[in-house]
């Protein structure tokens, strides 16, 4: 099985407190793998730290056998990891159709041209995007002015502009209603099929994380306590304990 | 089509300016060479402004580097006007990059700062460097190509240089660069995660508008067969702030607006009291407390109201 994603040892403290710490992690290509743990367990952080956010404390993490550490974001994306963010995280101003836009003008290096109209390029790539999430009908809206749910669809797109092997989720399904996140998983679920990715997302809903992850870890005070198949993790004493208490969940 | 209906509107307006001259009024061939010089300032400025977000308290260094340069390349040089004005702009432009490299390290309140402190470095050499810019005598006796000595023909090369720097800096905007400006100043940590290095992006910016600011400039000096100190003062830089927030920033033609209103009031009111700055203070009140999108953002408001009454 070969490492798409390898961490090693992987601390993160902001002034004393620890956010990660000593976190290993390997992550197979085409695997379908969920971080979970309570609030502040480090979930975001521990992406944030893969992808370029922050700068880990120490550790190591490689991404195909290449270092990230110390690379910003908009190197990480061009070696085809992008991710989504937990807090809507997208250009209001604009509408749907240019936040996918500008993310396809920024994957095939079009930012640096002066001359051919921005509204006129991938218009095609964009309409699929869109399609592929559900937002064809509100493409000319402004973003901003979107449904919560509808942005969070958004973020996936501009995230799939991107091209990635490896997409980061983080909480794709956060704030949306059942239904929203029934929809939302099912067309994750297609998506990352369709386009062979390999996909690693944070979520704290049970039912989706049982429901589509191959393989998960349980982050806890920065640590991973557990790492394995949904089962083994399920029954495994030291997650029961800490966050799945009594079985009440999933 | 929305973009062919812009382009007839252009036309026509430049159509209207090119027929000005037959009014025979030299205050209103005076008056608009002014206004047009104004508006492609502002226009310049709203490149780093409305489309990337980066508020410059310090735009002014460059239409004075602009007017400096093209005046002494004339003059002191005695090179061409087809040479000299290019240079001058180029020469804004390089003196924008070098500042720009700086000042995009910073966002925000330092970032304005930054570009103040710049602009006042240059005010500083334009004032000290008195062998080559005249100093607080400013820069006088400009030589100009005899062709453009009368107003008249003075009028129509500044309606030619603004339309070829507005329309430049139109495809400019409009381009996949100016949307993806546009996405660096709506959310610039997104932009970084689809790839953007956004602090190069605003550096670009900066340059862009330093150049058309020259540009501005070496008309400026042209037309006043002069350049003083006091263009590059920070006064200088606030007006033009103030004519880009009064047009409204997040269109592309509100600079121009901007730019023609404010000169025009500027004008008229001096006829009538010295207490410009009071009006300027007045004005600037009401664009912060009820006009925040500016008279481009108040029109587009009026219509929305009327369209759904």
């Amino acid at each position: 099985m070969t490492s798409m994603l390898s961490i090693q040892g992987l601390w993160k403290s902001f002034e004393g407190f620890v956010a990660t710490r000593d976190v290993s992690f390997e992550l197979a290509a085409g695997e379908t793998h969920a971080v979970i743990g309570p609030n502040g367990a480090g979930k975001t952080t521990f992406f944030n730290l893969i992808t370029g956010h922050l700068r880990p404390t120490k550790g190591s993490v490689a991404f195909e056998g290449r270092d990230l550490v110390g690379l910003p974001p908009q190197k990480i994306v061009r070696l085809g990891l992008a991710r989504s963010f937990q807090r809507i995280n997208i250009y209001p101003r604009l509408s749907v159709f240019e936040n996918v836009q500008v993310a396809l003008i920024a994957h095939e290096g079009q930012q640096w041209n002066l001359f051919r109209p921005g509204r006129s390029l991938y218009r095609e790539g964009t309409a699929e995007l869109l399609d592929l999430v559900g937002l064809t009908r509100e493409a000319e809206e402004t973003a901003g002015e979107l449904s919560y749910g509808k942005q969070k669809q958004l973020e996936l797109a501009i995230a799939l502009a991107a091209k990635p092997r490896l997409l980061l989720l983080d909480e794709p399904t956060a704030g949306m209603s059942p239904q929203e996140t029934a929809e939302t998983i099912a067309s994750v679920r297609d998506i990352v099929k369709a386009r062979g990715l390999t996909l690693l997302f944070t979520e704290h809903d049970m039912s989706v994380v049982f429901g589509i992850a191959e393989r998960i870890s349980v982050l806890h005070h920065g640590e991973i306590i557990a790492s394995g198949a949904p089962d083994a993790v399920r029954n495994d004493p030291e997650v029961k304990r800490v966050y799945l208490g009594d079985g009440s969940h999933g | 089509m929305p973009q062919s209906r812009y382009l007839i509107a252009s036309a026509i307006v430049i159509l209207l300016l090119a027929l000005l001259p037959l009014s025979g009024s030299r205050y209103a061939i005076d008056l608009t060479t002014e206004v047009l010089i104004y508006a492609l300032f502002a226009l310049s400025l709203n490149v780093l402004i409305g489309f990337t977000g980066n508020i410059s308290f310090g735009h002014a260094a460059y239409f004075a580097i602009g007017g400096y340069g093209c005046a002494i390349l004339l003059t002191t040089y005695n090179w061409p006007l087809a040479a000299s004005l290019p240079a001058a702009v180029v020469l804004a432009g390089l003196v924008a990059a070098v500042v720009g490299y700086f000042c995009v390290r910073l966002t925000q309140i330092y970032f304005a700062m930054l570009t103040l402190a710049f602009a006042m470095l240059v005010w500083g050499v334009a004032f000290k460097w008195k062998e080559v810019t005249g100093g607080d005598d400013g820069f006088t006796g400009i030589k100009m190509p005899e062709l453009l000595t009368s107003p008249v023909a003075y009028f129509y090369f500044t309606l030619a240089m603004v339309t070829v720097g507005v329309a430049a800096l139109w495809v400019i905007c409009h381009s996949a660069f100016g949307l993806t400006l546009v996405a660096v100043r709506e959310n610039s940590v997104r932009a970084g995660f689809i790839g953007i290095d956004t602090r190069r992006m605003r550096w670009a910016a900066f340059t862009v508008a330093g150049a058309f600011g020259g540009l501005a400039g070496a008309l400026f000096g042209m037309y006043h067969r002069g350049m003083y100190i006091e263009n590059a003062f920070w006064t200088e830089s606030a007006n033009v702030l103030i004519m880009v927030l009064l047009g409204g920033i997040y269109s592309f033609i509100g600079p121009i607006i901007g730019a023609a209103v404010l000169h025009l009031l500027q004008t008229f009111t001096n006829q009538y009291t010295p207490y410009w700055p009071t009006v300027l203070g007045l004005i600037l009140l009401v664009i912060v407390m009820v006009l925040p999108d500016g008279l481009i953002g108040l029109v587009s408001r009026v219509r929305a109201r009327w369209g759904r009454a």
